[in-house]
């Protein structure tokens, strides 16, 4: 099929509506402005709702209701919108409501910048607002990976009843790749939307959504429903890439646009004979720990990349269980490192060890 | 012998027993608004938005599909639900401390949007469910448990006039604040609900009915004395009249 060149964000918006996006509301932010202005010239030509809400707090309250009333609906923001966004994202983690969140994500804390960052990590994986949930994240590192994922983030949304986000860094957003809108992707088998609050229904089959259980036996019984469903995606949904692995002494634990300067920096460490792998998450939650079970066993030491000054690596620790050391390197702020500050590192690492 | 009945339980409400306290005029509204429903047929057309506060329960009472809103965020999901169902009646039911305090944004922007949906504002001028604490709407001089003195305009303002703010909003259709303290405006408040709803139906756009309304148990007040309450001081304050009427015919 043929490619096309596109920028980031405008990728984003034409995979939502290929993936079947109803309903898209949304407020301005930089830098994923693209996505609502993308939409807004065409969710109506296909006869769909584009809402800009009055903040990202009404935003993702539009989301709850239209999800809530069964329709495939999406919001973006970049990091301090989707801060504003927690009330309503747990609301809809707990009253088990599909949605598709994109987070075009810059440097923190507070306001910080506009550039490409990832210190949204711990925000994505770790909740953010309040109780026991988990929202279905990936981290794709090219336009066609973020393409593919969006047009069936829907159908995930829809499989589990639970937010599914996904986690772009500005870089992303803002660049221009060539992208294979048309490229299969697979879909998932759907039941019809038997719980939505869609109107039509009184007495005994009233459909009510709500995350409030005032009876304590209630809640603890909803929120181990949670976590069945949790511990089923956390089976089935991990997603990585690994690379250059096999009889490796040193691998990268790196994702999205990190990922890609890795990339080059592997290539770089090859050229003089030094053997460098990468294990790139795609899922940030539910986090690929698969990857770290069966390690070479010439590998020696982890170096976790991440544009934060370190949120990942304390899921690599997790999932490394003190079985070898890790070290990190990381820019933040919406600095990007060169390949070659990735080379130095590794060769750090290399004169430490031996 | 031929049943000649005169009076039962609206269809619009379910059998579960309201959770509200006794003589508070929750109980009255939720009747009223069911009625309502009943009357125009619209039941089953109906999609209600519970708020959090005393009425957090209401999806328990309301005989059609419900969806519980954050605090004050009804305005936001009843948008989100009515651009995806166009041909359903959507309606939140939200109290003071709800749509005054925290909602106020998101309630004015969905009159200013002219989102066609119904909104039903209790005003009893306390947080209720949480144990009595100063609202927006509270009553100069009126003693809380967070106004211990009693609300003073240099520490706390002065009470918000919701309906007031939103007859200033353009994309606003029908704006009313009603009574229930007695029959006589028990029996207005249903004609203006039933407008209110209709106008929706014919797609008129943001309707707003604002009750006045009770809680005896934190006002520390008697039933009785609280309508009394009602009449007597808060219709002073909040006029009980149609602020803001596109008109019957006005498309």
């Amino acid at each position: 099929m043929s490619k096309v060149l596109m920028k980031g964000n405008e990728a984003i918006a034409v995979a939502a509506i290929l993936g079947g996006c109803e309903a898209f509301f949304g407020y301005p932010i930089t830098p994923q402005n693209e996505i609502p202005e993308f939409l807004s010239k065409h969710m109506k030509k296909e006869g769909r709702v584009f809402v800009q809400a009055e903040s990202e707090v009404a935003s993702i309250n539009m989301v709850y209701g239209a999800a809530g009333a069964g329709a495939r609906v999406m919001t973006s923001s970049s990091s301090p919108g989707i801060a504003l966004m927690q009330e309503g994202i747990t609301y809809i983690a707990g009253a088990e409501l599909p949605c598709v969140l994109v987070n075009v994500m810059r440097g923190g804390p507070g306001l910080g910048g506009i550039q490409p960052a990832q210190s949204d990590y711990n925000q994505i994986t770790r909740g953010g607002g309040n109780g026991d949930y988990h929202v279905i994240s990936y981290a794709p590192e090219n336009l066609q990976e973020t393409v593919d994922i969006i047009k069936t983030a829907f159908d995930t949304a829809d499989f589990y009843r639970n937010p599914v986000m996904i986690a772009v860094d500005g870089l992303i957003g803002q660049m221009m790749e060539p992208v294979d809108l048309s490229k299969e992707v697979k879909r998932r088998k759907l039941g019809p939307k038997d719980w939505a609050a869609s109107g039509g229904h009184t007495g005994t089959n009233r459909r009510v959504i709500t995350s409030l259980y005032l009876d304590p036996k209630k809640l603890e019984e909803h929120n181990l429903n949670l976590y069945r469903k949790y511990q089923i995606i956390e089976k089935n949904e991990q997603m990585f890439e690994t690379i250059n692995c096999e009889n490796a002494e040193y691998v990268i634990v790196a994702y999205g646009t990190m990922a890609r300067i890795c990339r080059s920096a592997i290539e770089i460490l090859k050229q003089e004979g030094i053997n460098v792998g990468m294990i790139r998450p795609i899922t940030l939650w539910p986090f690929p720990e698969k990857a770290f079970r069966n390690l070479p066993k010439t590998l020696k030491e982890f170096l976790v990349c991440e544009l934060s000054l370190g949120q990942m690596i304390d899921d690599v620790k997790i999932a490394v269980a003190g079985r070898l050391p890790i070290s990190f390197f990381g820019r933040t702020g919406g600095m990007l490192p060169e390949p070659e500050d990735i080379v130095f590192a590794i060769k750090n690492l290399i004169k430490g060890v031996e | 012998m031929m049943e000649n009945i005169v009076y039962q339980k609206s269809k619009g409400l379910t059998d579960n027993e309201l959770s509200y306290c006794p003589g508070c005029t929750h109980g009255i509204i939720h009747k009223l608004v069911a009625e309502t429903l009943e009357e125009l047929g619209i039941i089953e057309k109906s999609i209600g938005i519970a708020s959090v506060g005393c009425s957090v329960m209401s999806y328990f009472f309301f005989n059609c599909d419900m969806q519980q809103a954050a605090h004050g965020r009804g305005c936001a999901v009843a948008t989100g639900i009515k651009r995806v169902r166009e041909d359903n009646i959507v309606f939140t039911y939200q109290g003071d401390g709800d749509l005054a305090s925290m909602g106020l944004n998101e309630t004015i922007h969905a009159a200013n949007r002219g989102e066609n949906i119904t909104v039903i504002f209790i005003n009893n001028g306390i947080f209720g469910m949480t144990g009595g604490q100063m609202a927006p709407t509270t009553l100069l001089g009126a003693k809380t448990t967070t106004s211990p003195e009693g609300r003073d305009v240099k520490e706390h303002g002065f009470p918000i006039r919701v309906s007031e703010i939103l007859a200033q909003v353009e994309g606003a259709a029908y704006i009313e604040r009603v009574s229930v303290h007695n029959p006589q405006f028990l029996r207005k408040a249903k004609k203006s609900l039933l407008k209110a709803f209709q106008y929706q139906m014919d797609k008129k756009g943001f309707t707003f009915i604002e009750f006045l309304s009770t809680c005896p148990v934190n006002w520390g007040m008697t039933p009785i004395k609280s309508m009394e309450y009602v009449k007597d001081m808060m219709m002073n304050y909040y006029p009980v009249k149609v602020f803001k009427d596109v008109g019957e015919n006005n498309d």
